[in-house]
C-alpha cells in the first residue's frame, strides 16, 4: 500500500528551513515571500475583474448583436482568469465582493470608463497588448502556479490583442466619424500606461525573485506595438500627457468607486444569498 | 450599425475527419471580422476545429418552385439506397 501523505516537495522543505530558527512572533523570514507572491496575484487578479466588469457592463448595449456577444466572452475569460488568480491568493470571492476600493491593486488603465465602442477597444488594446507580453513571460516565472496560469491565460489574451487591434485598424481606418472616436479613445486612455511600466518596492521585489518579469525589459517591443497598429489605423500617435500612477498603491480614480458599487452590491446586501 | 454589414454564412467543423455543417449566419464589416463573429457566437462550448465563412450573397441557392421538378423524382427510387446488401457485424460506422 502507498503512503497517504502527498510527497513533501523542493520548496516546501526550503520554506520549513527557513523557518526553523524563528518562534511564532518572530520575524519569519517567508512572509515577505508571502507577501510579495500575493501582491503579484491581486494586482493581475484585480486587472482581469475590473476589466472583466467593465466588459460586461456592454452586456445588452453592444453597437451590433454580434459584438455584443464578442464583449461578453471577452468578458467572461477576464473573469475567468480573475477568479484562479484571487482564489490562489485567498479567498476569491470575497477578495472579490468584501473589500474596499482602496485595497484593490489593479491600474487605472482597466478601471476607465468604457465610454464608446472605440474608447472601450482602445483601453483594451493597450491594456491587452501589456498583458500578452507579461503572460509570454510569466510563462518562465519561478512560481509554478503562475507559470500554468500563464500557459493558460495567453491563449485567451492573444485573441483579445488581435481582436482590439482588428478594431482599433477599422475604426480609424473607417469613417470620418469612427476615426474621430478612435482618436479620442486613445487620447482617454494614454496616460495611464506609463503605470504598467511602473516598478515600485513590490515590484521589484517579485523580478528580484524571479516571479515576474521587469515590465522596462518590454516597453519599446510594446511602444513600437501599439505604434504600429495606430499607423495601421491611419491614426496620428497620441501626444504624451502626463502620467497618472497610483493605482498598485490603492490610489484610484472615482470611477473604481461607482463600478464596484454595482458589482459588489449584492453580496454586500444578502451576504448568504446563493445562486 | 449590423444592418449596415453583409451577412456571412459559418460552417464549423466539429472535429476532425467530420466535414464542416452550416450552422448560422453572422453580421460584419468584412471577412476577418466574420470569423471572428463566428468564433465567438458559433464556437463558445467546444463546437469545433475549424471555421469557414462564406458571404450569403456568394450562395447559389435552388429555387423552391421547383422543388418538384428537382426533388420528387428521387422519391419512387428506393434502388438507389444501398439498403440490399449484408454489412458483416465487424464493420462499424457505416
Amino acid at each position: 500500500m502507498s503512503p497517504s501523505l502527498p510527497p513533501i516537495r523542493p520548496e516546501d522543505e526550503a520554506a520549513a528551513e527557513k523557518l526553523r530558527p524563528h518562534g511564532a512572533f518572530d520575524p519569519t523570514g517567508i512572509e515577505p515571500d508571502i507577501a510579495v507572491r500575493r501582491d503579484l496575484l491581486l494586482r493581475l487578479g484585480d486587472d482581469a475583474l475590473v476589466l472583466g466588469q467593465r466588459l460586461g457592463e456592454w452586456c445588452g448595449h453592444g453597437p451590433a448583436l454580434e459584438v455584443d456577444i464578442s464583449l461578453a466572452n471577452l468578458a467572461l475569460d477576464l473573469v475567468g482568469q480573475a477568479t484562479l488568480l484571487l482564489n490562489e491568493a485567498g479567498d476569491g470571492d470575497r477578495l472579490a465582493f468584501h473589500r474596499d476600493v482602496l485595497d484593490f491593486r489593479n491600474c487605472l488603465l482597466v478601471e476607465q470608463p468604457n465610454g464608446d465602442f472605440a474608447q472601450t477597444m482602445a483601453r483594451h488594446l493597450l491594456y491587452t497588448t501589456w498583458q500578452h507580453m507579461v503572460l509570454q513571460r510569466l510563462r518562465e516565472s519561478a512560481d509554478r502556479f503562475v507559470r500554468e496560469f500563464a500557459h493558460k491565460a495567453v491563449k485567451e489574451v492573444t485573441y483579445h490583442r488581435e481582436l482590439a487591434a482588428e478594431w482599433t485598424i477599422r475604426l480609424g481606418d473607417g469613417t470620418e466619424e469612427s476615426a474621430r472616436r478612435m482618436t479620442e479613445g486613445l487620447d482617454w486612455n494614454w496616460r495611464f500606461v506609463p503605470e504598467l511600466f511602473e516598478v515600485d518596492e513590490s515590484m521589484q521585489a517579485a523580478i528580484d525573485r524571479g516571479l515576474a518579469p521587469d515590465p522596462r525589459d518590454f516597453e519599446d517591443e510594446y511602444r513600437a506595438a501599439i505604434a504600429a497598429v495606430i499607423e495601421e489605423a491611419q491614426l496620428a500617435q497620441p501626444e504624451d500627457q502626463r502620467a497618472i500612477l497610483g493605482g498598485r498603491r490603492g490610489h484610484h480614480s472615482e470611477h473604481l468607486g461607482h463600478l464596484l458599487a454595482v458589482m459588489q452590491f449584492l453580496p454586500r446586501t444578502y451576504p448568504d444569498a446563493t445562486w | 450599425m449590423s444592418g449596415d454589414w453583409p451577412l456571412w454564412e459559418v460552417f464549423v467543423r466539429a472535429k476532425g475527419g467530420l466535414s464542416h455543417r452550416h450552422v448560422g449566419s453572422v453580421h460584419a464589416p468584412d471577412a476577418e471580422l466574420a470569423l471572428r463573429h463566428a468564433r465567438d457566437t458559433y464556437t463558445r462550448r467546444l463546437e469545433g476545429v475549424s471555421l469557414w465563412v462564406v458571404p450569403s450573397a456568394e450562395i447559389v441557392a435552388s429555387d423552391p418552385d421547383e422543388a418538384g421538378e428537382l426533388f420528387e423524382p428521387a422519391e419512387s427510387k428506393i434502388y438507389r439506397h444501398p439498403t440490399f446488401y449484408d454489412i458483416p457485424d465487424e464493420v462499424k460506422h457505416i
